[in-house]
């Protein structure tokens, strides 16, 4: 079933690929592609085991590559933690199918490449071992390279690069990582590695070839650039910007997510003792992220860089979530982490969705530039009603799914780390800020004369902000569907490596 | 010499007869076209005999052979570069029909020095004895000067010449370096040398025992550098890629290197493969690793023309080779992975490094510019083409899912293993600066707008030998399994 949802993107793609040319048909194509993956992770979704826990739904093909020495399995499955982050790729992917309709260049390879971009994140979420990990988390750069490169607007190409070389860097330092642990334990096996299967301990400096610190470390820049932590977060503002819509949806939806995903499954998982060890550092490290995202979002003028960087600040909450194993053993609980994890779900479809609204404003009136917008609300009130249902998403409103995990995340990180948890939540008020801010000046004030023709979005336009819309809600308004699988995931980790009671 | 020996001689004796066979047809035969065909078929016949050798190895129970007055040893080893080899020249071949209009009336004759070429690298690979090695290596390397020079425009004879002069000069070096090996050791047999020197005493305070050795072993490296393009010795690389008929280039990018590499291996691991020698020029190759990588990434990124630049991507991969060469050095007796991740890379390196070269010989056809920017648009121009060198330019990189990942991660793995993680960090920081200049060719195929729309034509045998190449490079990255079990078999004879 894991494999299905994981490759039938990818089959979607190599079929559009080859056999068709209609551009009216490649969308149908993709689309039903993307809602059969959609299903199929739903159905994933609704036969995990909660009472279980743990991994399940594990597909293993022990021979992949059976060479001395050098033992690659193919090993898909999840979790508590993953589990949800395969649905938001889903829910994102079929979105982002969506999103693109409009799209009049180069139709077919567009779809082929987001289809192909699905496949590589739902694999880096369900792989069980090192170097398929390392292989999906790769097979990600390219897709997405072209993406901002060819449909892409702003500086595309110089954003395109940069992207390519920041991600490219941390996975470099990563695969030495890999390869070091490999070296030191003789096993890819994430599941064991990362304590899902009894097998391997928590490594520190005595198992290990090189200081656990600075195995941790190779790791650790990889998952920083992804997720962005401040300062190697210089390249996000730029790709995000500069992407094609149905790009920054999935950039911000899913793609940086792969580094929260890491950082939780890979760096807590694997290193729990060095985790522990620098979780001071990796709290400071997300009130930075925090605030000065936050801070720099209040100067944006353009809306896309402005969600752009708000996405910094939100991932700060990531970063802060997963510094609360720094607790001492008896305050451990599951809650900073679940609250992390999330954090990641919510802040997927809150984003997705403010930028599925963006490409849909830019789409009608031509700008980004929030000092040229202006009493849009009583023009494109679907549109308008919809963002500003998202921005208050975004700054956490009671009842939408991004109070949820905030309170969390400083619930579960305030008893250890009180005073920066405290400072963080000081990011909530200049969110808060920012984003009225921005939904006053974009949708409210006096029409301007030459939005009077504006119309509202389609039919297919409003498909992706519906879906997202109602993910939103359910998780606001009914938390527990999700964060009992989060929680459940984040209890089962830290009871295999931090001696949590769970 | 036994008839039975002449067996184990036999891919070699066929494919130089092959070669003989060309340029006699070349009289008889007006449609010149029918020499490629009659190279391809021909070439089937010294692939039987090295399956039949593989046989005859895989009954023997040191997994070796030695004949021919004990200067050939026959291995999984050299069997395996007589098919990396004979595989490379058989696509190049066919690769270079689409080249035919420049090669003019001389067709025979260009066939048939690739395949003396070819023969002269099968020997490389197979030599135990210092001077059968040196008459290998001219074997393999005159035929490739008159090759580079075969145009007869003013580029591709400076190419020829410059080859000629350093190649003679690289030769002159490894001669002398072998003859100073030969006044330390008294023998010219590699197994001799090696089982003089592990008992030789080390205690004279000199590096590797004593001062005359060292010369001969620094001699030596600097004339393998040649062959291999490895930085100090690269600098004979770019032109002579340039200028090249691009086939020629293709066929100096892959074959040439493989067999330099198959010597090195075979000489250092024989000849010079006791542990103490090992940690010094394991050191040794270390630094020119990691001097190479840097070198060839850093002026790659400056190159305008595509051959240019994949001639400083060829020295940016000795340099990774070279990696897994320097974690041979630190190995134990028993642990093959360092020399069966450079067989395994070169493999991968080969498939690669071919599709690239394919593509950009039809396409230069069509449009005469090598310009990296004039490729734009080939992406819709020339799908299938465009998609080969998109898969090609990744597969350098080393991104998954292709060859050249899997052959990244197994060598890298090599120096992780053995305590060289510094080096393998240099060698996946220099992976991510070869990002730009391969993505620059990825960006000016897919990104760029093009100023035509007329389609690219390319040959039938092209056209397969790039299927063959482009689709081996993703087979590669996807199941791996059975190459790399082969390579560490054939490792494991040197290493045992």
């Amino acid at each position: 079933m894991l494999s299905a949802i994981v490759f039938l993107p990818l089959a979607g793609a190599l079929l559009t690929a080859v056999f068709v040319r209609n551009p009216r048909l490649v969308r149908l194509t993709a689309a039903i592609f993307a809602v059969v993956t959609f299903g199929l992770s739903l159905v994933a979704f609704a036969s995990y085991d909660l009472n279980k826990g743990g991994l399940q739904l594990e597909d293993i093909y022990a021979n992949w590559i059976p060479v001395e020495g050098f033992p690659v399995r193919y090993h898909l499955g999840v979790d508590g933690l993953s589990l949800p982050l395969v649905l938001l790729t889903a829910l994102l992917g079929l979105c982002s199918v969506f999103v693109s309709w409009g799209i009049q260049t180069r139709v077919k390879e567009h779809y082929v490449w987001l289809l192909v971009l699905q496949t590589a994140v739902t694999g880096v979420f369900t792989s069980l071992d090192l170097v398929m990990f390392f292989l999906f988390w790769e097979m990600e750069l390219i897709p997405m390279y072209l993406l901002i490169a060819i449909w892409g607007g702003g500086r595309r190409e110089y954003s395109a690069m940069k992207f390519l070389i920041f991600t490219i860097t941390g996975s470099a330092f990563m695969l030495v990582g890999i390869l070091v642990v490999f070296f030191s334990v003789g096993t890819f096996s994430l599941a064991e590695l990362a304590g899902l299967k009894p097998g391997v301990e928590g490594l520190d400096s005595s198992q290990l070839l090189l200081s656990a610190r600075f195995v941790f470390l190779l790791f650790f820049i990889a998952f920083a650039i992804k997720l962005p932590v401040w300062p190697v977060h210089t390249w996000l503002p730029d790709a995000h910007t500069d992407a094609p819509t149905a790009g920054s949806v999935m950039l911000a939806g899913v793609l940086i997510k792969m580094g929260g995903y890491g950082l939780i499954r890979i760096s807590l998982g694997m290193f729990p003792q060095v985790a522990r060890d620098l979780a001071l550092f990796l709290a400071i490290l997300a009130v930075i992220n925090i605030l000065y995202g936050a801070l720099v979002t209040l100067r944006q003028t353009d809306l896309k860089r402005l969600i752009a960087y708000s996405s910094i600040s939100h991932m700060g909450y990531v970063l802060l979530g997963v510094s609360s194993v720094g607790a001492a053993g008896g305050a451990l609980s599951p809650l900073g982490v679940a609250g992390a994890a999330t954090q990641m779900f919510t802040h997927g479809t809150i984003t997705g969705l403010l930028f599925t609204m963006v490409g849909l404003v830019y789409d009608k009136t031509h700008t980004r530039h929030i000092p040229d917008l202006g009493g849009l609300a009583s023009r494109v009130p679907f549109t308008a009603s919809i963002f500003v249902i998202a921005g208050l998403a975004a700054l956490g409103l009671p009842s939408l799914s991004g109070f949820v995990s905030e309170v969390m995340v400083f619930l579960g990180t305030f008893p250890v780390w009180g005073v920066i948890t405290a400072l963080g939540a000081l990011g909530i008020v200049v969110t808060a800020g920012y984003i009225l801010w921005m939904l006053l000046r974009v949708f409210f004030g006096p029409a301007q004369e030459r939005f009077v023709h504006l119309e509202d979005a389609s039919l297919v336009e409003r498909v992706a902000p519906v879906l997202l819309l109602i993910s939103i809600v359910a998780v606001g308004l009914y938390p527990r569907f999700l964060t009992d699988l989060f929680t459940s995931g984040a209890a089962g980790l830290l009871a295999s490596r931090f001696g949590g009671s769970g | 010499m036994s008839p039975s020996e002449l067996f184990l001689l036999s891919p070699e004796i066929s494919v130089a007869l092959l070669g003989g066979v060309i340029l006699l047809l070349d009289l008889a035969v007006k449609r010149k076209g029918y020499l490629a065909a009659a190279a391809l078929v021909g070439l089937l016949v010294p692939a039987g005999f090295s399956v039949g050798l593989l046989i005859r190895v895989g009954s023997e129970s040191t997994g070796q052979l030695t004949g021919v007055f004990d200067t050939l040893f026959i291995d999984r080893f050299a069997i395996y570069f007589k098919f990396l080899i004979l595989a490379a020249t058989a696509l190049v071949i066919a690769a270079s029909v689409d080249y035919r209009a420049r090669l003019g009336r001389f067709q025979g004759e260009y066939y048939g020095l690739i395949l003396f070429s070819a023969s002269g690298m099968m020997l490389l690979a197979a030599g135990a004895e210092l001077i059968t090695l040196f008459v290998a290596l001219e074997l393999a390397t005159l035929p490739l000067v008159a090759l580079a020079a075969f145009l007869r425009d003013a580029r591709s004879t400076e190419s020829g010449l410059k080859f000629l002069v350093l190649s003679a000069v690289s030769s002159a070096l490894l001669l002398y370096g072998m003859a100073f090996t030969f006044g330390v050791a008294g023998s010219t047999w590699l197994r001799d040398i090696g089982q003089v020197l592990s008992g030789a005493s080390q205690e004279t305070g000199a590096p590797f025992g004593s001062y005359a050795l060292m010369l001969g072993i620094a001699l030596m490296v600097a004339g393998f550098g040649f062959k291999i393009a490895s930085v100090p010795f690269q600098m004979w690389v770019p032109d002579v890629y340039e200028g090249s008929p691009t086939p020629v280039t293709a066929y100096l990018s892959v074959a040439s290197k493989a067999a330099g590499f198959a010597v090195l291996l075979r000489v250092f691991y024989v000849a010079l493969g006791s542990a103490d020698l090992r940690v010094e020029w394991g050191t040794l190759f270390a630094v020119l690793s990691v001097l190479s990588m840097s070198v060839g990434n850093l002026v790659a990124i400056a190159q305008s023309n595509i051959k240019r630049m994949l001639a400083y991507s060829t020295v940016a991969h000795a340099g990774y080779l070279l990696v897994g060469v320097a974690a041979v050095a630190r190995a134990g007796p028993s642990d093959s992975l360092g020399p069966s991740g450079v067989l395994f890379y070169l493999a991968t390196y080969t498939l690669t490094n071919l599709t690239a070269f394919f593509v950009i010989i039809a396409i230069v056809n069509k449009t005469g510019s090598e310009v990296i920017e004039d490729f734009a648009g080939m992406g819709r121009r020339a799908p299938w083409l465009a998609l080969a060198l998109a898969i090609s330019m990744v597969s350098l990189i080393g991104v998954p899912p292709t060859g050249g990942f899997i052959g990244k991660v197994y060598i890298f793995s090599a120096a992780v293993r053995h305590d060289l993680a510094w080096l393998a960090l240099a060698g996946v920081i220099n992976s991510v600066v070869s990002v730009y200049y391969y993505m620059r060719v990825v960006r000016a195929l897919y990104v760029l707008p093009s100023a035509s729309q007329e389609r690219v034509p390319s040959s039938l045998p092209l056209r397969w030998a790039l299927g063959i190449t482009a689709i081996g490079t993703v087979f590669l990255g996807l199941l791996p399994t059975h190459l790399l079990r082969f390579a560490q078999e054939a490792a494991r004879i040197l290493t045992s």
